[in-house]
């Protein structure tokens, strides 16, 4: 049974139409991932299936529920969580501080498994527990992020742009996190990407996104053989 | 030694210019303020020059900035020192001049002084010297290790403070408690640590919405308005006693802060500040006009006064059926008792607004709060429900703000609409912003500097606004983030003190 179906959405920044009517799904255990170049929609589906800009047309069913006229917090109460685009941890707060907001909605009596579940994949973060998350690096302050949202025990987890204005080195370790993560924790991951050969090498799934429209699908390999994926995205950049 | 740190500067003419350009900079600013005065002679106003203060200052600057000159270029520090205390005696003279002489071009103030008996002539010379010490030691050879030195020492007071903030506020706690057994019977003492307790209670108050929640509230005096009216027509009309009608103020401060917050749900920054602004006006001209409830611009006179917790009176002669305090306690009968009891009452409430604060930071919501403030999207992407977030802010905000109204009432006795006017909610909110945002003591220190101070040295007259805006300046530019303007940890694991601190630091 697919976990989030999104179905003919169309989203609006004012007069602007961003999102043409999207069909897409994703199923419990995969990792799908939404690629396409900057402009062409991809943060803006993924911020409409957390409710904020809302569809002005079309349906987001989440476990079969209609999610589209829900407001974002009330979306993410129910077992989605994203860890937005430029990360936007609270850079004041402690690493700490950072990971009790993740879990601020969550029965505290999960607080302490889960926070040795997140150092485990990110044991930088353990050591940085006291730190000020701001002075820390970009690569530090994504796995917070993910961290941070791991921490409000999703079932589906929804990841913008992790690779964002990072090392390569640091982009191969999130992404190796994000395997795991989905591997061993159950999560499904839901991932919008630029870096379409990472992410298409780890994702079971695929889609590709054109001007506010689903061009391509397919899964992960097939999608990376494609020569139209490899001509726009692939060759020339890496 | 001091060769090899001269800089290009040392060449003569470049001094010269310098030493001009500040020259005519002083004569500037000096001309009009110090230059010109009113004189009122039997013909009528008349304008006087004083050159003779003119001069002193331009030659005070000069000669300042030669000293400061030879400090940078790392000279000689015996004659940056000698050219410091002809600065300072300079200065001297110019204040005793400006202050006390019509004469213009009279002897030196300072010499006749100094001359004038033997024991004055040693107080001179003995100030010749501290300054010229001061000047001398303060000096080292190489300038470059001195700025790092200064760092250091900041730090090191940051990290004194920070690693002591439960000392240094337990400290102060006791302070203010033993105050009153100070300057127990000292009025104006007593008067004016309650008007600083008042604008310290203030000051947290809005430190929930501004410091934590990041909402900037310019209409904070509204709710304070509100306590105290709330306060005042319910002790009048309906007869309801001071006890009572606290928590009742309260209440309907919090309600009118709910309906101040949900026309501004979606506004931040500029906007929300123009928002609030309006609001605070509208509930002050509401409170002009409506004649028939609040008494327009006259007011609300003969506010009843507090009981000790509703058992006895204060007054000289208690009402039929009640007892006074002193025949409670068996005491002579002193009118200071009533001023050190509603001295204990603001302290009392003040605290509790500090408490309910610092706990409220360590719960889910205090923390959402400052979520809210650092970044209103992840907060949302987080589950939290930025409405009933903010909402609460300006509930728990100007809730306290109505008990410090209803206080307010009941101290002066009188209100007017006169006493919430905007001014009022400019200086509770420098007190947030120069005590450094969300910083429990820095709002104590900030409204000892900006209420006690002003009124402590109310004889220097109009000197003190000058000097207190010159303050306000000075802060801005040494601490431009307020006087203690940096958030620790709520909880910090697994660390020492010293540790936790350093770390924090880095």
């Amino acid at each position: 049974m697919s976990m989030l179906k999104i179905e003919g959405v169309h989203t609006f920044y004012g007069n602007i139409e961003a999102l043409k009517g999207i069909d897409m799904e994703v199923n419990e255990g995969e990792i799908v991932t939404l690629i396409g170049a900057n402009g062409a929609g991809k943060t803006t589906l993924l911020m409409t299936c957390c409710g904020s800009p809302q569809a002005s047309k079309g349906r987001i069913l989440f476990e079969g529920k209609d999610i589209s006229r829900m407001p974002m917090h009330e979306i993410c109460n129910l077992g989605i969580q994203q860890s937005p685009e430029g990360r936007r941890i609270f850079p004041r707060m402690s690493v700490y501080e950072n990971l009790q907001m993740g879990a601020i909605t969550q029965d505290p009596k999960h607080f302490n498994s889960d926070l040795e579940m997140v150092f485990d994949l990110f044991p930088r973060l353990k050591e940085r527990i006291n730190q000020r998350a701001g002075t820390m690096s970009g690569g530090e302050q994504q796995m917070l992020a993910i961290g941070r949202s791991l921490m409000g025990r999703p079932r589906l987890l929804l990841l913008d742009e992790p690779s964002l204005g990072l090392a390569p080195l640091v982009v191969k370790q999130i992404f190796e996190t994000v395997q795991k993560i989905n591997r061993e924790n159950k999560v499904t991951v839901f991932l919008v990407e630029q870096n379409a050969f990472h992410a298409l090498k780890l994702a079971h799934r695929g889609y590709v996104m054109v001007n506010g429209n689903i061009t391509l699908s397919g899964t992960g390999a097939e999608l990376l053989a494609n020569p139209e994926v490899r001509a726009a995205y692939l060759e020339g950049g890496h | 030694m001091s060769s090899a740190f001269a800089s290009s500067r040392t060449n003569g003419s470049e001094i010269v210019k310098e030493l001009a350009f500040f020259a005519v900079v002083a004569l500037l600013m000096s001309v009009m303020i110090l230059g010109v005065e009113t004189v009122d002679r039997p013909t009528g106003l008349e304008l006087a020059v004083r050159w003779d203060l003119v001069l002193l200052a331009i030659g005070s600057t000069v000669v300042g900035r030669l000293a400061l000159i030879i400090r940078r270029e790392s000279i000689s520090r015996l004659v940056q020192a000698v050219l410091i205390t002809i600065t300072a005696v300079a200065v001297f003279e110019m204040f005793v001049r400006f202050r006390d002489m019509d004469d213009r071009w009279a002897s030196p103030v300072s010499f006749d002084m100094a001359l004038s008996s033997a024991v004055s002539s040693v107080v001179a010379l003995a100030f010749i010297a501290i300054v010229f010490a001061i000047a001398y030691f303060s000096m080292k050879e190489k300038g470059v290790v001195e700025v790092e030195e200064s760092e250091k020492l900041s730090s090191k007071i940051q990290l004194a403070y920070r690693s002591n903030t439960k000392k240094i506020g337990l400290v102060g706690i006791i302070f203010f408690i033993i105050f009153p057994f100070i300057f127990g019977e000292n009025r104006s003492a007593i008067d004016l640590a309650t008007l600083v307790m008042i604008y310290i209670m203030l000051g947290w108050g809005l430190n929930i919405v501004v410091g934590l929640a990041g909402l900037l509230d310019l209409g904070y005096v509204a709710f304070y308005a509100v306590g105290a009216y709330s306060y005042a027509l319910l002790s009048q009309n309906f007869d309801l006693s001071f006890w009572l009608c606290l928590p009742l103020a309260g209440i309907f401060a919090a309600s009118f802060g709910i309906i101040l917050g949900f026309p501004v749900l979606r506004l931040r920054g500029d906007y929300l500040a123009i928002v609030t602004l309006g609001f605070g006006e509208i509930i002050r001209v509401v409170l002009i006009n409506w004649y028939d409830l609040t008494g327009g611009p006259d007011g609300i006179s003969s506010i009843e006064r507090p009981s000790f917790f509703g058992l006895a009176d204060f007054s000289r002669r208690v009402p039929e059926g009640t007892i006074g305090f002193n025949e409670l306690f068996g005491m002579e009968y002193s009118s200071m008792h009533r001023l050190i009891f509603l001295y204990y009452l603001i302290l009392a409430l003040a605290l509790v607004t500090n408490f309910v604060t610092m706990r409220l930071r360590k719960l889910p919501i205090g923390r959402a709060w400052e979520a809210l403030r650092e970044d209103e999207i992840a907060c949302r992407s987080l589950g939290i429900n930025p409405t009933n977030t903010k909402l609460s802010a300006f509930a728990i905000g100007a809730m306290f703000g109505g008990f410090a109204g209803a206080f307010f009432a009941t101290r002066q006795g009188f209100i007017s609409p006169e006493s919430f006017t905007f001014l009022e909610s400019a200086v509770i909110l420098a007190i947030v912003v120069l005590g450094g945002m969300g910083s429990q003591i820095g709002v104590v220190l900030a409204a000892i500097v900006m209420i006690g101070f002003p009124e402590m040295f109310r004889e220097l007259a109009e000197y003190r606004m000058l000097i207190f805006g010159a303050g306000i300046v000075a802060i801005m530019l040494w601490r431009p983030r307020g006087l203690l303007s940096f958030r620790d940890p709520t909880i910090l694991l697994n660390m020492s003190q010293k540790e936790k601190v350093a770390g924090e630091l880095k």
